[in-house]
């Protein structure tokens, strides 16, 4: 165990390091992923606008918090992007992670998982550019902020191994893409990462409830925004662990079957 | 040689050798279908809370809509492709081939790739912006259309510019594949009309990554809300980001060096 956290200590500090290397190239990455939110914002703040300042509970200032905190939500849920198993398999660079003592899972999981300090530093002045230009309404207590440092690190496990797990798919078929894609529609519908669900219709809310979108994205949003009691928030976070333990205890177990369907040579 | 004919040749052939790919095209309906489905969700949700978003009413958005998967889909067969192999011949210093070659390198390094199973979302598009325009009030005339057909024109241009002056970049930067997924997602704003942004955003979205000509204005033709003299300017601005995007491109082969192929 402690020669394991050693090792996520070894790679976090590699992967900081590879990311200050690359920090322009990594502020391009963010801007990209900004320009949803604030498309979003734009769009939900209108709306409430025209509906008298608020829409399902939430005041126009209420929708801009969510949505400057979704910026910081959405790099650190980052994960191993499935489609990528493709290259990793056809180019045989699958090959060196395999002969090493240590499972690939633990590799990524580390690299990505130090990558975020770097992110974190690079999205603060971004972040106080939206609260610039958008004046949201926070002011989260120290049992949120506390909650939130927390949620925002096992939505990223959450994320991480639902995206593994994935990713795992491009074992058997070379046409993952597709799943892939209903994924991130569902994602995108089911996981408060268009508009918080209680936008949606009531029917999509109950289905939502099943699954594990929504604790990558409006969970730990809604902790430091101050719409959940400290009763709900240590439900939820009792949620995303035991989500986070049931999808990494899927990926072990279909590990040996995916790998006995790898045939890549070089590397 | 002939450019158009040269272009047209090699857009042939790199399309020939996509269509060994048959299967690809099931897939790229599949992903294009749910694009559409999760994308007129939203329409719909937005329009369940409003019956209009800053002056614009639920037909008009899907016109916005069918218009931005028409571009993305121009993008993701046409552009993308060479962009990208560009940019890895950069990287690798394999452009040496290409600039050996005794035709203009730009149109050599923009016409050798295609994806073209990626053009079904041309079709989707085109489906989309004609239920929009059925479900508008107001009659679209034949004036309309032509304007559509000249703005979305220049719309093209205009897009094929902004990435060949973000992939030059590559030869001074080397790793750009970043400033392309930046341009993916700046691109993800287009499914609105820009004048829903606030100043700055609008402003960035017309001039710096020009989105407002590329979709807006020709949406905006559809449903009869553009000026005449919004044609005027987005010509002028074409012209002038065709001669900077030549220039660019110009300085960025003067700063390559890669002579390890």
């Amino acid at each position: 165990m402690l020669a394991l956290a050693k090792y996520y200590v070894a790679a976090g500090k590699l992967s900081i390091q590879a990311q200050i290397q690359y920090r322009a190239s990594t502020y391009f990455y963010l801007i990209g992923f900004l320009i949803e939110p604030i498309v979003y914002l734009v769009v939900w703040r209108s709306v409430a606008e025209s509906q008298g300042g608020s829409i399902g509970g939430y005041s126009a200032e209420a929708l801009t918090a969510y949505y400057i905190v979704w910026t910081l939500v959405r790099a650190m849920n980052v994960g191993f992007d499935p489609n990528a198993w493709g290259w990793r398999i056809q180019r045989g660079r699958l090959n060196e992670m395999l002969s090493r003592p240590i499972h690939p899972f633990h590799r990524d999981f580390a690299w990505f998982g130090g990558g975020k300090f770097v992110w974190i530093l690079l999205w603060l002045p971004m972040a106080a550019g939206l609260w610039i230009a958008f004046r949201p309404q926070i002011s989260p207590t120290l049992g949120e902020g506390v909650g939130f440092f927390i949620a925002i690190w096992l939505a990223y496990a959450v994320r991480f191994a639902l995206l593994w797990a994935l990713g795992m798919i491009t074992f058997w078929t070379t046409r993952g893409s597709a799943v892939f894609e209903i994924f991130i529609g569902a994602e995108l519908l089911l996981s408060g990462r268009l508009v918080p669900l209680d936008l949606m219709p009531q029917w999509t809310q109950n289905i939502g409830a099943w699954l594990p979108f929504k604790w990558t994205f409006q969970f730990p949003i809604e902790v430091v925004i101050g719409r959940l009691t400290g009763g709900e928030i240590l439900t939820g976070l009792a949620i995303q662990t035991a989500w986070a333990a049931a999808l990494i205890a899927l990926i072990w177990t279909f590990w040996k079957p995916a790998v006995s369907k790898y045939t890549a040579v070089g590397g | 040689m002939n450019p158009v004919k040269l272009g047209w040749m090699h857009l042939r052939i790199s399309a020939l050798n996509e269509l060994q790919y048959r299967a690809n095209f099931f897939l790229a309906a599949f992903n294009a279908l749910l694009a559409l489905a999760t994308g007129l969700i939203v329409i719909a949700l937005v329009y369940s809370h409003t019956d209009s978003l800053n002056g614009w009413s639920q037909p008009e958005l899907l016109i916005v809509m069918g218009i931005h998967v028409f571009i993305g889909g121009l993008i993701r067969a046409f552009v993308e492709p060479n962009m990208y192999q560009l940019m890895q011949d950069i990287e690798e210093g394999t452009l040496d081939y290409t600039l050996t070659r005794p035709a203009d390198a730009q149109l050599l390094v923009s016409v050798r790739a295609t994806s073209i199973w990626q053009t079904v979302d041309l079709a989707i598009g085109l489906i989309v912006v004609a239920i929009g325009v059925a479900q508008l009030q107001a009659a679209t005339t034949i004036a309309h259309v032509g304007a559509f057909a000249i703005t979305i024109l220049l719309g093209i241009v205009i897009i094929y510019c902004v990435w060949l002056m973000i992939t030059t970049a590559a030869f001074k930067l080397i790793r750009v594949d970043n400033m392309v997924q930046m341009l993916q997602g700046i691109y993800q704003a287009g499914r609105w009309p820009v004048s829903i942004y606030p100043l700055w955003l609008r402003g960035g979205l017309t001039f710096i990554i020009p989105l407002a000509f590329a979709i807006t204005v020709p949406a905006e033709a559809l449903s009869n809300r553009l000026a005449g003299s919004t044609i005027a300017v987005a010509l002028a601005f074409t012209v002038v980001i065709t001669l900077v995007a030549r220039v660019v491109w110009r300085w960025g082969l003067s700063n390559y060096s890669g002579a390890s192929a």
